[in-house]
Order: structure tokens, then C-alpha cells, then sequence
């Protein structure tokens, strides 16, 4: 049970910024995802926190208490590794048992706590076995079974799922959140995978170059994302963006494109009056771009299609507007052929705008 | 695809007897040389591959014409010694080098790998000096000191390649159960490398028993003698070369390293190619 801050934390390899002044507060009992592309700084920060790392500036605390200078052993963590990290050459049972053997727990209640986990876990059977003689998701049950039977203030979980494959990956994300639902412990996961960081975490930290993007609640950053960089990442397939210039005609505010032509509704029309630029980049997803009768020019705007995927409980059409690529979500019964004309009425309450500068969200 | 017996002979069965007569060949001449009298030794016109009138008078005279139990023992004392050291100190180096990433850490590893390619035959002098000041002249100790001087360098290397292949979460994750690094280094470190420490300590084993310079160089007294030194420096009076019980001693002094090898060899070829397999 712990809350965990960092403060301007950062962290330098030489000359490289791998973290910069990175803040976040977890209170006691969060499922915290820390996601971005790889070389973003997720996982160094992680290291951090368990005192893998030195810090180059700012501060850790767990539990208000500062750790930045505390050996990994002493900060009551627990951390699951993305290659699992067990050890070879001891039994389940050893290998589960080994953290506290070392803080001189007495055998009976290792012996009793060993059994518990691997009873929560599944792996009852296993305990006499060697690691080699388990499958990737056993071995994956046995490296969480290792974290969990020293009931540690918090769990620290880096990519532990990108070793599995695919349908193994989706029952270990609802099992973790099961876990993680009956252990009431704070939780830090690193990811680069947007999925597991959407369904699994209570907070969703995104970063790129070290640097914190956005923090917040899985649908928050999906509707209201902060920037252009959190808007693409977030969501499968990614966001549209078009690049445009905004004009003033009579009948209000229109975005206008080299494939198209939108009126923007005038809520949001209002909220870009200060904004300075002409040029802007649109953003819309793809299930906000529907197929609809083509009627007036500003609400709907012709595309061709040019390569449908149908993946049964819905198709994505990867569509031209011009010279413009978007992929549109539709309906598996879409009467769209690949190379034949086609109108689409985006949504536009759902769309986002953002500054061609420094791409952050003007809506 | 079925491959005929021919084929497998004639791609496989033929080229490892070839291999097998090549290395056996020396075993055979010594155990040869080893029953035959001095007399058939050197008769040109007997059969050299055949022993004609087998004789163990070549055992006799170096059991009881030399201390060649005395050498062995000699031999076993030095070679265990300075392998049982090398061993603990490389263990020691290999790890710091490879794992605690202390600035100079790669220039020593470098350093350390350049030791070893300094020949014997240029140290010895310096290394004379030193045993002499030492006052450890004439006494297996100067062998037990100064053959780590060529093992060290050869084991540390060998082990950082090994350790490289441990995989740096394993002791990350036993630092976060608890464990310190002496912990680390003795309760998931060594259990993991023990082919590696297997194939260093069998080759400072065997680098060890065959020294020849060295001991050749700090080693006077017939009772101090290691076995390659005994056998050259008493078995040759003169020009005479005592055939048959030098190859005797060759082949007694061989069965121990043949052993050692025979019985460790699936470690040793795991420690050399470095394969931990989870």
C-alpha cells in the first residue's frame, strides 16, 4: 500500500536526456501505464523507481519517503521483467520462494505463501519444475508468481507481455487486472503497446523523448488528447491528420484541404478565434469519418477507395481525398468496392485541431 | 531425403576414422615404445608397430630407477594450486569487469587479454628475479606463484565471455528480491556458470601440468621436479635418451588431463561456447 511520487525526475546517459523533469504523483492502490514508442524513456524511468538506475536530478519518494539513494532491496518493490528474468537453474518453487528466503521469512510461512500465489496463478502443478520445462505463459505466471508472494508496497511491470503471443496476451492483460483488482497494490506497467496501456490502466502517462506528453484517465486521452503526438498514438488504426488552411466565408468557419472542404461547427469555430495561423493540421479517427449520401459541400466530401480490410466485425477503408490517404471504419455491410467513388461525413463534434507549430490541441 | 550406408560411410564413418587414427596415433606409439626392450627400440629391421618381446622393465625403471610418484605428486600439488587460485581471482576480475562497469573497466578487460599474449619465454627473467628476492628458489611455491601469472589472464577472459551471456535482469531481479551482490555473484552467478568455471579450471589444469619453462627455470632439486621436468632431465643422461620409460612417464603423466577432459566434456564444450540455455 503506497503512494509513489517523482519530482523533476531526470536522467542523463552521457550526453544523451533520456528522462527530462518528469512529475507524476500514484496514489496508494493505481494502475499506472507508462506508454511510448521505444527509446521514449518508460522503461529507464521504471528503473528509477526499483533503484536500478541512479538518478541524475529530482526526487522518488515512496510513501513520502525519499528513495533516491535507497538499494533496490530496501524499497519494498517488486519488479516482473519482460524476458521474466527467472532463475534457470532452480525449481518453481525455488525461484518463488527465493526473495524471501533471503529477507529470512520462516519456512512455513514461505512454504504457505508459495502455495497461495500459485494457486491465484494456475501453477499449483508446477512448482517442482525448472523454467525450461515451461511454456512462454507459464513462465510468465511464475515471474508474477515471484512478485506477488513478498506482498510488496508496489509492482513494477516492464513489457511483460511482449514475450507472448497474441491471444495469450489478451487473457494475461485480464488476468493482471483481475490481480490487480484482488491485491489492491499500486501498480506502475511500462508498454509501448496503446492496447494494454487502454485496458488495463486506471492513468495513462504517454511520453516521447523523455518527455511527459499527457497524463490521464484511458477515454480522457482518447477524446480530448493534449497534442498530435498522443492523438496518433493513442487508438488503432491512428487518427487522420490533414494538413489545411481555415477560412472565413459567409456561412461561418470552413477548414479547407487540397482533397477537401469542411464547415467547422460553431462551438468549435468560437474556441479558434485567437488562434494566429491560417495553416492547421485536422485530425479525425477513423470511426468518425461514416459513410453518408453525398449532399451539401462542407458537411460530406467524395473519396475513392483504395484497399478494403475486412476484419469482420468491421472494415477499414483505406481511402483517397485528392492526393490525401485516410482510413475510415465501416460498417461489414458497407456496399464500398475497392476504386469506386464513395462520400464520407465525418463527425465533426469528434474532431480535433491542432497547432501547425507546435502540434498542440487548440479545441 | 534417404542417405544410403555409403553415403554416411563415405561422408562420415571414413573421415572420423582418419580423425580418430590422427589423434590416436601418439597414445599408440608411447604405449608401443612403452612394453618394448631397448634392444628392439633401436633394431631397424624389426617391425617398428609390433612389440616382439613385450617387457615391463621400462615400468621398472621409472618407478624405481626415478621418484617419478614423487613428480606426479609435485605435479598435482603445483597444478591444483595455481588452477584452485586463478580460478578464485578470475571469478573475481571477470565479474567486476564485466558487470560493475567501473570507468576503466574496458581498458582493463583489454589490458588483462594483452597479459596473456606476453610469451613465457620473455617473462621468466623478470620472474627469476623476483622468486629469487622472494626466497622462493628451488620451491614448488614459486611454480604455485608464478603459473597464475599466464592462467588469470587466460580464465578472466573466458568467464567474461561467459558471464556476457547471463542475462543482466536475472541479478537485477535477485537485487529487488533482496539479495547483495556477494549474493548475487554466489547464489545466481557462480550456479550459472558453471560450465564456464568447469572449462577455465580444466584448461588451467592442463596449462598448469604441462608447464615446462617455468619450471624448467626456478626448479633445480630432482626431488622438486614436476613430471615434464623429471622425465627430460633424467631420462636423457648425456645424449642417451631412455626411450621407453620416458614414453612410459609420457603416457602415465597424460592419464590424468585425458580423465579430467573425458569426464567433464559436454561442460567444457557448453563453458567454450558460452551457451547458457535457460
Amino acid at each position: 500500500m503506497a503512494k509513489v511520487v517523482m519530482e523533476n525526475l531526470s536522467k542523463h546517459f552521457g550526453e544523451v536526456k533520456a528522462v527530462k523533469d518528469f512529475d507524476l504523483e500514484i496514489p496508494d492502490k493505481e494502475f499506472v501505464v507508462l506508454v511510448g514508442p521505444s527509446g521514449c524513456g518508460k522503461t529507464t524511468t521504471l528503473r528509477m523507481v526499483a533503484g536500478l538506475e541512479d538518478i541524475t536530478a529530482g526526487n522518488i519518494y515512496i510513501d513520502d519517503k525519499v528513495v533516491n539513494h535507497l538499494p533496490p532491496k530496501d524499497r519494498d518493490i517488486a519488479m516482473v521483467f519482460q524476458n521474466y528474468a527467472l532463475y534457470p537453474h532452480m525449481t518453481v518453487y525455488q525461484n518463488m520462494a527465493f526473495g524471501l528466503t533471503l529477507r529470512k521469512f520462516p519456512k512455513d510461512e514461505i512454504d504457505q505463501r508459495v502455495r497461495e500465489a500459485a494457486e491465484i496463478l494456475n501453477i499449483g502443478e508446477l512448482l517442482q519444475r525448472k523454467p525450461k520445462a515451461l511454456s512462454g505463459g507459464q513462465r510468465q505466471r511464475v515471474a508474477v508468481g515471484r512478485a506477488i508472494v513478498r506482498k510488496p508496497k508496489v509492482f513494477l511491470f516492464d513489457e511483460p507481455l511482449s514475450n507472448l503471443d497474441a491471444k495469450l496476451r489478451v487473457q494475461m492483460r485480464v488476468e493482471l487486472k483481475k490481480l490487480h483488482e484482488r491485491l489492491q497494490t499500486t501498480i506502475i506497467y511500462v508498454t509501448h503497446d496503446q492496447v494494454e496501456a487502454m485496458t488495463m490502466g486506471d492513468r495513462i502517462v504517454v511520453m516521447k523523448d523523455g518527455l511527459k506528453q499527457q497524463v490521464g484517465a484511458p477515454l480522457e486521452l482518447y477524446f480530448h488528447p493534449a497534442n498530435k503526438f498522443v492523438a496518433g498514438f493513442i487508438g488503432s488504426p491512428a487518427m487522420n491528420f490533414v494538413e489545411g488552411e481555415l477560412h472565413s466565408e459567409k456561412g461561418g468557419i470552413f477548414f479547407q484541404s487540397a482533397g477537401f472542404k469542411l464547415r467547422i461547427p460553431e462551438d468549435k469555430a468560437a474556441r479558434l478565434k485567437n488562434y494566429p495561423e491560417k495553416r492547421v493540421i485536422f485530425g479525425i479517427r477513423p470511426e468518425d469519418l461514416p459513410e453518408a449520401p453525398c449532399t451539401v459541400p462542407g458537411e460530406t466530401f467524395d473519396v475513392v477507395v483504395e484497399v478494403m480490410e475486412p476484419l469482420g466485425s468491421e472494415v477499414f477503408l483505406d481511402v483517397k481525398a485528392g492526393d490525401q490517404s485516410l482510413i475510415a471504419r465501416a460498417d461489414p455491410n458497407t456496399k464500398a468496392k475497392p476504386h469506386v467513388k464513395l462520400c464520407l461525413q465525418p463527425t465533426m463534434e469528434n474532431m480535433q485541431f491542432f497547432d501547425i507549430r507546435d502540434e498542440k490541441a487548440l479545441l | 531425403m534417404h542417405e544410403s550406408i555409403w553415403g554416411k560411410f563415405v561422408r562420415f564413418y571414413l573421415p572420423l576414422a582418419v580423425f580418430i587414427i590422427f589423434l590416436l596415433f601418439p597414445f599408440y606409439w608411447m604405449v608401443n615404445t612403452s612394453f618394448k626392450p631397448m634392444k628392439e627400440l633401436y633394431n631397424l629391421k624389426l617391425n617398428p608397430f609390433y612389440v616382439h618381446n613385450p617387457t615391463l622393465d621400462n615400468i621398472r625403471v621409472l618407478f624405481f630407477e626415478t621418484i617419478f610418484l614423487r613428480w606426479m605428486y609435485n605435479t598435482f600439488f603445483v597444478a591444483i594450486l595455481s588452477t584452485a587460485v586463478s580460478l578464485g581471482t578470475s571469478l573475481l576480475a571477470a565479474y567486476a569487469i564485466q558487470r560493475l562497469k567501473f570507468k576503466t573497466s574496458g581498458p582493463t578487460g583489454l589490458a588483462i587479454f594483452f597479459g596473456y599474449l606476453i610469451p613465457p619465454t620473455i617473462l621468466f627473467i623478470p620472474l627469476a628475479t623476483i622468486i629469487f628476492k622472494l626466497k622462493l628458489w628451488d620451491s614448488l611455491w614459486s611454480l604455485v606463484l608464478t603459473y597464475p601469472t599466464f592462467l588469470i589472464p587466460f580464465c578472466t577472459w573466458l568467464l567474461m565471455g561467459y558471464f556476457k551471456s547471463i542475462p543482466k535482469e536475472m541479478e537485477e531481479c535477485a537485487m529487488i528480491d533482496g539479495a547483495s551482490r556477494l549474493r548475487v555473484f554466489w547464489s545466481i552467478i557462480i550456479p550459472l556458470s558453471l560450465p564456464g568455471i568447469f572449462s577455465a579450471g580444466i584448461f588451467a589444469f592442463t596449462l598448469s601440468w604441462n608447464e615446462f619453462l617455468y619450471a624448467l627455470s626456478f626448479i633445480s632439486t630432482t626431488e622438486s621436479k614436476t613430471v615434464p621436468i623429471g622425465l627430460v632431465t633424467e631420462l636423457v643422461r648425456g645424449d642417451v635418451y631412455h626411450w621407453g620409460p620416458l614414453m612410459t612417464g609420457a603416457l602415465l603423466a597424460s592419464l590424468p588431463v585425458a580423465l579430467v577432459y573425458s569426464f567433464f566434456v559436454e561442460h567444457y564444450v557448453a563453458g567454450l561456447t558460452g551457451a547458457l540455455k535457460e
